[in-house]
């Protein structure tokens, strides 16, 4: 590819991803913008009904089927995804653009080796002989670290551990050398122990293949470990984006302040409280008016219903988007005294700002 | 029996699942060791977390304590009295004060049942508040507690969100004032800002009840932050007991310390710092390894530990003025150790 350095791997400009359906349309992706550098990890974090696991579906085709209306573009590598056919898009998937999916059990074939498999997943894209294709799948099981693979590539899927299971689906994945690799909940199905090994794992071969990989997941745990930059979604939508050490260091929306404030952490005073998030995530039929998280936000002032925020870059921050109408100096306060321990509504009045109308995020759906 | 008493003693519990084989005459070829000698106790007031990793016998626990299997043998003291091998009427009596929340909000409530009714269901199985419309003010008082609206005492669990069904969950569970609340994972299914509501329902509730609760999660983080103490499980045995803030802030056994240093930092300024990963996988329960369950996996086992089995015993605390853990392991973790493992709260 002629693309220079700084080009990014993939770029997705203004996707918007909808199900019609019998109770209406569902805008599972709503306009939503974000970008993959070669060889970095980006981070996407969200709820249940965020819309972050549609939007990588989308990337490979994996949508189309399912009746949804695409729009927008998704740049990979100088082509625009949505345009191609889905025999062109199949040349892409598996080959330059791999996933891997959270329950590894149910992406494996139950009758068939897990050798067949991966020299299936080798030939799809690959003039090699089976033989040539079989001692690849050896070199793979090998090179994720599966113990004994002359002997393992025999095996059958259900022979295999979770973990294990999870390390034949990441040799599967790489089986071509991707440039992207689509990670989406990879370690969510498995203990803490094996989670550990599958994300050094992934570090481990980020470094020595040089691929971007895409992580989806709900814990910020995962996206701190693994990611250089995070996206956070809700509703549909990127509410910020920032590099991992700036979402971390000075998150932006009050989102993910809420996020940030749920987790119980492993380290310090066990007393501090937890500060859930009042509400449920809305219908992504019937979303609510001007900022989608206003019926939850603690901060939310009249306005906020009507108004819909952009996401837009934050004060001398050029990298650091967030989509809040708050004012720039009012979140930092708000955020400052949120740091320190204040409640919402400490923060809220050591501030200035008054209380929102909550009362719908009360009723449930 | 004195008020410091505890309010469970569990003493030697075993669990085993046979395995069977052949279609007619079937012939038992082996066990599944799913709990293999435990002890512990419950004190009244406190919340004890049961953590570990898929298939080290937690779940089997709760559903021993709760009844739901029997035990193939030890004891189960609660309130003095062995309640292992009860039966019928006196089995029912004991129900009535231990209850359990479970996992999946989905599941466990009957989808054709109004709310009001799955509430008041223990009622009803127990005989009391016969008269409807006390039973009513009795369920929606539960509501009330436990933060649901009791105008929606008539809807149906399909018309409430997950969080909202695990608040349902947790009033059923407390209808009958129980002296012993097992949660098992109750809030793993549940989106994290859904998750810390629960939490703190089931905190401020214990604090204001005064219950005593079992708390079984694999999430240290969330065991952390519920429980007093934490008992640390392996293929079927305690390895590791002890106050939270010990067990936390100083791991003895070598398991608990690989436990912590997996669990990844919502804190990127930590990206890339050394930590010891467990290679491995956990064996089967159907055929453990000898001695200490622990040795095939564990960095500092010796000839020893895989021809003695370990007791759980107290080996001190490094830290002045504290008692440490009691640690089933004959060469348990050091100060030095645990932190060159990359358990961070051990700083």
């Amino acid at each position: 590819m002629s693309a220079p350095g700084d080009e990014p791997l993939l770029r997705v400009e203004d996707l918007h991803v909808e199900f019609p359906t019998e109770d209406g349309v569902v805008h599972a992706v709503d306009g939503v913008t974000y970008q993959v550098r070669r060889g970095r990890t980006l981070g996407i974090v969200g709820e249940s009904g965020s819309g972050k696991t549609v939007s990588s579906l989308t990337t490979l085709g994996l949508t189309r089927t399912q009746g949804a209306r695409v729009s927008g573009r998704i740049m990979f590598d100088g082509r625009d995804l949505v345009t191609l056919s889905d025999q062109q898009l199949r040349a892409v998937r598996g080959n330059e653009v791999a996933m891997i999916f959270q329950d590894p059990l149910s992406s494996l074939h139950p009758l068939f080796r897990v050798g067949s498999q991966l020299v299936e997943a080798i030939r799809a894209h690959r003039h090699v002989s089976k033989a040539a294709a079989r001692g690849r799948a050896v070199e793979l099981l090998g090179l994720v670290g599966i113990p004994d693979p002359q002997r393992r590539v025999h095996e059958y899927p259900h022979e295999f551990s979770g973990g294990m299971r999870q390390r034949a689906m990441i040799a599967m994945a790489l089986a071509n050398e991707p440039k992207l690799l689509i990670a989406d909940e990879p370690t969510t199905a498995l203990d803490v122990t094996v989670q550990a090994q599958i994300l050094a794992l992934l570090q481990r071969l980020q470094r020595e293949l040089g691929m971007a990989i895409v992580i989806i997941t709900h814990d910020l745990g995962v996206v701190a470990e693994m990611a250089d930059d995070i996206a956070v979604m809700y509703a549909g939508r990127i509410v910020e984006t920032a590099s991992a050490k700036a979402l971390f260091d000075g998150p932006e929306h009050p989102y993910t302040w809420g996020l940030l404030k749920s987790i119980p952490r492993l380290s310090g005073a066990r007393e501090e409280q937890l500060v859930p998030i009042p509400g449920a995530p809305p219908s992504l039929i019937h979303r609510p008016s001007g900022c989608h998280f206003h019926p939850r936000c603690p901060y939310a002032q009249p306005d906020h219903a009507r108004i819909d925020p952009r996401l837009q870059p934050v004060a001398d921050e050029p990298s650091h988007h967030v989509a809040c109408l708050l004012d720039d100096a009012v979140r930092r306060r708000l955020w400052a005294e949120l740091r320190n321990g204040a409640t919402p509504e400490q923060a809220r009045a050591s501030v200035g700002l008054p209380a929102p109308d909550l009362e719908s995020a009360q009723a449930p759906a | 029996m004195s008020a410091t008493a505890p309010l469970l003693q569990v003493r030697g519990l075993v669990k085993h699942f046979p395995i069977r084989q052949g279609v007619i005459l079937q012939r038992k070829i082996g066990a599944v060791q799913a709990v293999d000698g435990l002890d512990f106790e419950v004190r009244r007031g406190e919340t004890l977390g049961l953590v570990g990793e898929t298939g080290c016998g937690k779940s089997t626990t709760a559903r021993l304590i709760t009844r739901l299997l029997e035990p193939t043998s030890g004891a189960i003291d609660f309130e003095g009295r062995d309640i292992s091998h009860l039966k019928r009427a006196s089995l029912k009596a004991v129900r009535r004060e231990v209850q359990m929340i479970f996992q999946d909000p989905y599941s466990s409530l009957n989808p054709r049942k109004t709310i009001g009714s799955i509430i008041g269901e223990p009622f009803a199985i127990h005989g009391l508040l016969k008269d409807r419309a006390e039973r009513k003010r009795e369920v929606q008082r539960l509501m009330e507690t436990v933060g649901l609206n009791p105008e929606h005492y008539n809807r149906y669990p399909h018309e409430f969100s997950g969080g909202q069904r695990q608040r349902i969950g947790v009033a059923r569970a407390l209808a009958l004032e129980p002296k012993l609340l097992i949660a098992d994972e109750p809030v793993s299914a549940l989106d994290v800002s859904i998750q810390a509501q629960v939490l703190n329902l089931l905190r401020d509730l214990q604090r204001r009840l005064g219950l005593t609760i079992v708390f079984i999660a694999h999430d240290l983080s969330v065991v952390r932050h519920m429980c007093d103490r934490v008992a640390v499980m392996y293929l079927g045995k305690i390895v590791e007991i002890g106050a939270g803030d010990e067990l936390y802030d100083f791991p003895r056994h070598p398991y608990t310390g690989a436990l912590l240093a997996a669990v990844p930092h919502a804190d990127p300024s930590r990206h890339g710092e050394q930590r010891r990963i467990l290679g491995g996988d956990v064996p089967s329960p159907a055929n453990p390894p000898s001695a200490c369950r622990f040795h095939t996996r564990c960095p500092k086992a010796q000839a020893l530990c895989s021809q003695q089995e370990p007791r759980l015993e107290r080996k001190g605390s490094p830290i002045p003025g504290r008692a440490g853990t009691l640690v089933a392991c004959h060469f348990p973790l050091t100060r030095e150790e645990a932190e060159g493992m990359g358990v961070r709260s051990a700083r």
